[in-house]
């Protein structure tokens, strides 16, 4: 059987009867971080300095020459844990500038709702086109707000620099190749 | 292991396990016997033998013979001395042999393969964000697998030609090709039409048509499913969708009776491409270019999916009860089957049938037979209909019977299964003149003067069997689910059929159909569909054999040899 005691209560003391030490100490404190470096921002007014490799929302990037990187290899889609990816791939019009790349997508939205900003596309694309970049701030009123779709990617993701230009070497050597007939002559 | 077998058999060793093969294979066979696969680009198991791509190096030996007695050299401890081959040599072309060695997986061996993926990859484009291929590309896989891991290229590849039409179906890449030729030999060899070639040499060689000829045979995209690499590309299926997402799913032909064995890719409920699967008691690993379109009638505008009862809108099991309620009290019922139901379609149709004493009509399909595997009946299961006692003899030319019977007032409910009367020898008055129930995939101008319009589903989208031209019994599986809220074909037939006996109308899937069926003494007994393997049964088609059946010829069917192949007893009646 638990056996129940009694604990006796102390009155309380005259400084403790007054608050005062208590009101002293709490100030001290206070006062102590108006002379302290701030931690909080005026956000939206202020920004804060993201961290280099801060991963925020995805977005398909430009080359320099304003090339769409995206060829849609769907392998962003693929390894997408949330299945928030989704691309419709297309085939590049034979006219146009870059019928050399032969593909690109049709349309590509990621559905901001499932995104979890692991950053795996940017990691998987073979051809550097998927960045997570410095936007963090995603709202809308509606699911269908939320999804961005292919025009809002690139938006988003503006240019970015090119390390290869792997394209624009291929289509050097093919233009040079063609030039020389291919071998047939 | 014994070393001396019978006359069929032969004991060879690879990586030093002895394995008993049959005669008049070749080592890489051999090895796929054991599951152990050598690398290799060119070798086909349908195809001649070229031996060009050299990626199955080997080391090979062979027990030593003296040569002046001919007897077998032995070593120290008793067992024969093997002599091996000075340097490597291609599996693909070695006939196996008693007591031949091969090492698929040594220094040497491994050296060799290194090589020949070095040079294969030195002017191969870094296409794989852009090859459809990728995910299935043997490149791929060995480069992972047996190639290097690094490339020591630093110089420039080779450009060639991206984007060459070869037909109205394939295109070539010419920079992602390794010239393994095994397209050149397909066309050589399984369509006789030898429209392939390569010109020009070393780096600069390139895969061309004939002059003024182009790839436009109706198999040119098995051309396309052969090729190792991302070279040949189906147009059709060119930039659709990544292999990776799509999941197979077996299935058999409905271009004509051969039934040829397929595979239906699809992601999502939607249907990308279709590709031969091997059955080598039917299409080898072959299939027709026409037979690969079939799956775009899921998503046809004109699909009927919505029951109508009188021009109205109906719910499926309304638009079935208004059936029953029609059939029931008919004494003057008819029905048009189709050689397109599956055979459980058929039994129960059958059921249907007997139980309204309706007399039975079909209409043929017939056309002309390529002597592959495009059969002169362009439908998959006339034998079905035949062996579940459906009808009693083969498919007329048209519904004109009917259409007399009509006139004579001796029909006054007919339901008609997938045909359309119209384009079937009947008029728009012989339609009206009964009270018209048709069950079909597809909407036809029957459609407004029929009573009632039951939608059904498509080959892709339903699950059943199939009997092919040989008498074999292959299944097909749903693919795709259907346009929502439709029945089965099989359902619905099977509800009407319980509403008719006033039994109790239940989910029937296949397996229910063939636990009646195979209970049936005949060709079916002790069938399951679960049971069913992948590649078919061949069944006994006892007297129905005899029927004057119009296909001759296909790629493994002849008309006289099948019937001289079958039991004495059915050939002799």
């Amino acid at each position: 059987m638990a056996e129940t005691k009694v604990l006796e209560r102390k009155p309380l003391s005259l400084a403790e009867r007054s608050n005062l030490p208590q009101i002293v100490s709490g100030l001290k404190t206070t006062v102590s971080h108006m002379f302290r470096k701030k931690v909080t921002l005026q956000y939206p007014e202020v920004r804060p300095t993201l961290p280099e490799g801060y991963r925020g929302v995805p977005t398909l990037v430009h080359d320099p020459h304003g090339r769409e990187k995206c060829v849609s290899c769907q392998l962003c889609e693929f390894v997408c844990p949330p299945k928030a990816i989704r691309i419709t791939p297309g085939e590049i019009d034979p006219e146009a500038e870059t019928a050399h790349v032969e593909k690109a997508p049709k349309e590509f939205e990621i559905d901001m709702l499932r995104c979890i900003y692991c950053g795996l596309c940017e990691e998987v694309c073979p051809e550097e086109a998927i960045f997570l970049q410095d936007v963090y701030s995603m709202t809308g009123y509606s699911r269908e707000e939320m999804v961005n779709n292919k025009e809002k990617l690139y938006e988003l993701g503006g240019t970015l620099p090119d390390h290869h230009y792997k394209w624009d070497k291929k289509r050097a050597a093919e233009d040079a190749a063609k030039a020389r007939g291919y071998a047939h002559s | 292991m014994a070393e001396t077998n019978g006359s069929d058999t032969v004991t060879v060793y690879i990586d030093d396990e002895p394995v008993v093969v049959p005669k008049g294979i070749t080592m890489i066979e051999a090895a796929e016997h054991v599951g152990k696969e050598i690398p290799h680009y060119c070798y086909h198991q349908k195809l001649s033998v070229v031996g060009n791509c050299r990626m199955c190096l080997v080391e090979l030996g062979w027990p030593m013979k003296d040569r002046a007695t001919g007897e077998p050299i032995l070593e120290e401890d008793g067992s024969p001395k093997i002599g091996w081959g000075g340097k490597p040599g291609i599996a693909c072309n070695q006939p196996v042999a008693e007591g031949i060695r091969m090492r698929t997986d040594s220094d040497l061996v491994r050296d060799c393969r290194h090589g020949v993926m070095e040079f294969l990859l030195v002017n191969h484009p870094l296409d794989c964000p852009i090859c459809d291929q990728a995910g299935e590309c043997k490149l791929q896989e060995y480069a992972t697998e047996y190639g290097r891991g690094y490339s020591r290229f630093i110089e420039e590849k080779n450009p060639k030609p991206k984007r060459t039409v070869l037909g109205p179906r394939v295109i070539l890449d010419d920079e992602r090709c390794i010239l393994c030729s095994r397209c050149v030999r397909f066309m050589q060899e399984i369509p006789g039409d030898d429209v392939l070639g390569f010109i020009d040499h070393g780096s600069y060689s390139t895969l061309t048509c004939y002059p003024g000829r182009e790839l436009d045979s109706n198999y040119s995209l098995n051309t396309v499913d052969i090729c190792p690499v991302g070279a040949l590309t189906s147009r059709d299926f060119r930039f659709q969708m990544r292999v990776w997402f799509l999941k197979p799913v077996d299935s058999i032909c409905t271009e004509s009776s051969v039934g040829a064995n397929t595979q239906v890719w699809a992601r999502e409920g939607k249907i990308y491409r279709i590709t031969p699967r091997q059955n080598d008691a039917v299409n080898d690993t072959w299939m027709t270019d026409s037979g690969r379109d079939l799956y775009k009638q899921v998503e046809a505008e004109d699909r009927l999916t919505t029951p109508f009862v009188r021009g109205i809108e109906a719910t499926p099991v309304q638009a079935l009860r208004e059936t029953e309620r029609l059939l029931r009290p008919s004494e003057r019922v008819a029905v048009v089957a189709s050689t397109h139901s599956s055979v459980e379609e058929q039994y129960f149709l059958r059921r249907i049938a007997d139980r309204t004493g309706a007399q039975r009509y079909a209409v043929r399909h017939w056309g002309e037979e390529d002597g592959l595997l495009l059969s002169a009946d362009r439908t998959p299961n006339t034998r079905g209909a035949l062996l579940t006692g459906l009808l009693d003899e083969l498919p007329k030319p048209d519904l004109r019977e009917l259409g007399a019977a009509i006139d004579r007032g001796e029909i006054d409910t007919v339901l008609c299964i997938h045909e359309d009367p119209l384009a079937c020898g009947l008029t728009v008055e012989q339609v009206r003149k009964v009270a018209w129930v048709r069950m079909a995939t597809h909407a036809s101008p029957a459609d407004e003067h029929a009573f009632i319009a039951l939608p059904s589903l498509t080959v892709f989208e339903r699950s059943g069997t199939f009997i092919n031209q040989q008498f074999r019994l292959q299944k097909f599986r749903a693919v795709v689910p259907g346009p929502a809220g439709l029945l089965t074909d099989l359902q619905q037939l099977a509800s009407l059929n319980s509403l008719l006996e006033d039994g109790p109308v239940a989910s029937v899937q296949p397996d229910h159909a063939w636990k009646e069926l195979s209970a049936e003494p005949g060709p079916f007994a002790g069938l399951r569909f679960r049971t069913l393997p992948s590649e078919g049964v061949a069944l006994d088609p006892g007297e129905h054999a005899r029927h004057p059946f119009p296909e001759r010829q296909s790629l493994k069917y002849e008309a006289d040899s099948f019937l001289a192949s079958l039991p004495a007893a059915t050939t002799a009646s």
